[in-house]
């Protein structure tokens, strides 16, 4: 690292730099809080005493509850066999678990609502059997497995990656079946960075908008998850209430920031070795 | 042959296409057949009517202008952060990625209360006589928003990468600091510039929560092409949702190959260097 000099070329576009991050993402942030606290803590507090908000607290859990487990079990999968293996079109499948970023989260929904809607291929049949998957629950689980599928994988397999294959194989040479390698070799290595790709994942999960709104049906009380209600009670008039809810969601976001950058900050030794 | 040794290719690799095959590829499937089964006629009436391509026009430009932003803005967040160490530089680079972490709907519906004609940065605006929420230029603001972090860190590794001297090199051999800038730095960061811009539009593009509480959503004005994916599922109007959804997809599957390529060529030009 060489020297620094502060001159004034630098500490201008170190203001401007800040300048343009306090104005497109701090202030916003501040919004989010200001406009929550805007009537009083009593005011605050009380949006969660509201049934319906409380409904879509509990249903976003649900749903982070049941993606993100999922998406951890894709993810490592994923990861080990890209990571620790070489074979053909390789970079195809890396370039399908990347495909939910590249899909509009309105036609995330959208592709479910094709298959289970009553308009949909299985509609009909799903109707006669009484199963219900749009505008219930299966369906906000589906779409957001779709949207939130890569962040695990995609965490993972640069860290495998880097790490090579020596200590698995030694491993299996030393007798371990493959389980007992993932647990006692493989683990150990990626812990961190499995954990900030869960962080991001549930993060994800529980912030969804797009996908989930449309297969939800924005049934009150049953089928709003946290970022539906905002938009309930936002269209409502309802700014207050709109941002208490918000500011849950902006603290979920903020502590999986810092979580993230604590953990990238794990020393070397810990994290890649 | 990378290992022979390690097991759990064979299952590990199932379950990762079995999981993309269920949740992403026949999902994705069904959009593509009931697009294709719609005719020609009916897919183009509902596709390219003059509202559609209205919205097209907006979401493509707004997301052109927001990333054109996001380049300029990005490169000097990720040189800042790159080149200087000051107090708070590890909170800042985390602040950075809010936009990844935030849920849609809150950054929706902060950005709206922020540039309405009420809000800090609204009043701002109106002071210069311009009006940002409800307009063509909120969607951009938001599509901004949402597009920062891409052209950041696609930058900021590449910058730090950079040997400080070859930039010592250029100026003894009498460069300016700008001609170092433009000829040495510059064709370096290029190809990351490249990508971060053309993921930040991929995502203006199909960008839904944050845009749709700023943006008003007049027809022919500040509609974007997501949200009529929307309102055609609210009237019903499942075919038509399909033939834009099958637009938008296409043109992000165009980018997806686009930016695959840039990182291609940005690794082998580093391969090369």
């Amino acid at each position: 690292m060489r020297k620094e000099r502060w001159t004034i070329g630098r500490i201008v576009l170190l203001a401007a730099a800040l300048l343009v991050l306090v104005v497109m993402l701090v202030l916003p942030l501040v919004v989010v809080f200001g406009e929550a606290l805007a009537k009083g803590i009593g005011a605050y507090f009380s949006t969660f005493g509201q049934r319906d908000t409380l409904a879509s607290v509990r249903l976003t859990f649900i749903i982070a509850l049941i993606t993100v487990p999922l998406n951890l079990v894709f993810g490592v999968a994923a990861a080990w066999c890209v990571a620790k293996f070489e074979f053909r079109l390789k970079g195809l499948l890396v370039s399908l678990i990347d495909i939910p970023f590249s899909v509009s989260p309105v036609i995330s929904g959208l592709v479910y609502v094709l298959m289970f809607g009553l308009q949909g291929w299985l509609g009909p049949w799903l109707q006669a059997h009484g199963i219900k998957i749009i505008f219930a629950l299966p369906g906000m689980v589906l779409a957001t497995i779709f949207v939130t599928m890569p962040f695990v994988a995609r965490e993972l397999i640069p860290l495998m990656e880097a790490q090579g294959t020596e200590e698995e194989e030694a491993a299996v040479v030393l007798g371990a079946n493959g389980w007992r390698t993932f647990w006692r070799v493989t683990l150990p290595n990626i812990r961190w960075g499995l954990l900030t790709g869960v962080l991001i994942c549930n993060a994800r999960a529980m912030g969804e908008f797009g996908a989930v709104s449309v297969v939800s049906g924005h049934i009150r009380g049953l089928t709003n998850t946290m970022p539906l209600q905002i938009e309930l009670l936002y269209d409502g008039y309802q700014a207050q209430a709109a941002f208490a809810v918000a500011s849950l969601l902006a603290l979920l976001a903020l502590v999986t920031l810092v979580a993230k950058a604590l953990l990238e900050a794990q020393p070397v030794g810990a994290r890649d070795a | 042959m990378k290992s022979n040794v390690i097991p759990g290719f064979g299952t590990t690799l199932g379950i990762t296409l079995l999981y993309i095959g269920l949740v992403v590829l026949i999902p994705l499937s069904a959009l593509v057949i009931r697009a294709a089964g719609m005719g020609w006629d009916a897919f183009i009436m509902a596709a390219f009517s003059p509202r559609v391509l209205a919205a097209y026009r907006l979401s493509f430009f707004s997301a052109l202008i927001a990333a054109t932003a996001n380049l300029f803005l990005g490169l000097l967040v990720a040189w800042v952060l790159a080149r200087y160490t000051f107090p708070g530089r590890r909170l800042v680079d985390a602040i950075v990625d809010l936009p990844f972490a935030l849920p849609t709907s809150v950054a929706g519906v902060a950005l709206t209360t922020l540039y309405a004609t009420h809000g800090t940065m609204g009043a701002l605006f109106g002071h210069l006589g311009i009006k940002v929420a409800y307009t063509p230029l909120g969607v951009i603001v938001a599509m901004a928003f949402i597009g920062l972090p891409f052209v950041v860190r696609t930058v900021q590794p590449v910058l730090q990468d950079i040997d400080a001297e070859v930039e010592d090199a250029a100026a003894s051999l009498g460069a300016t600091r700008f001609t170092t800038f433009r000829r040495v730095l510059l064709p370096i960061i290029l190809p990351a510039l490249i990508s971060g811009f053309a993921m930040a539009f991929a995502r203006g593009l199909g960008e839904y929560g944050s845009v749709i509480f700023i943006a008003g959503n007049f027809p022919g004005v500040s509609e974007i092409a997501p949200l009529l994916i929307v309102t055609r599922l609210e009237q019903f109007d499942t075919a038509g949702a399909t033939a834009i959804a099958a637009v938008i997809l296409a043109a992000a599957f165009i980018m997806l190959l686009t930016i695959n390529s840039l990182q291609k060529w940005h690794q082998r030009r580093f391969a090369a260097g």
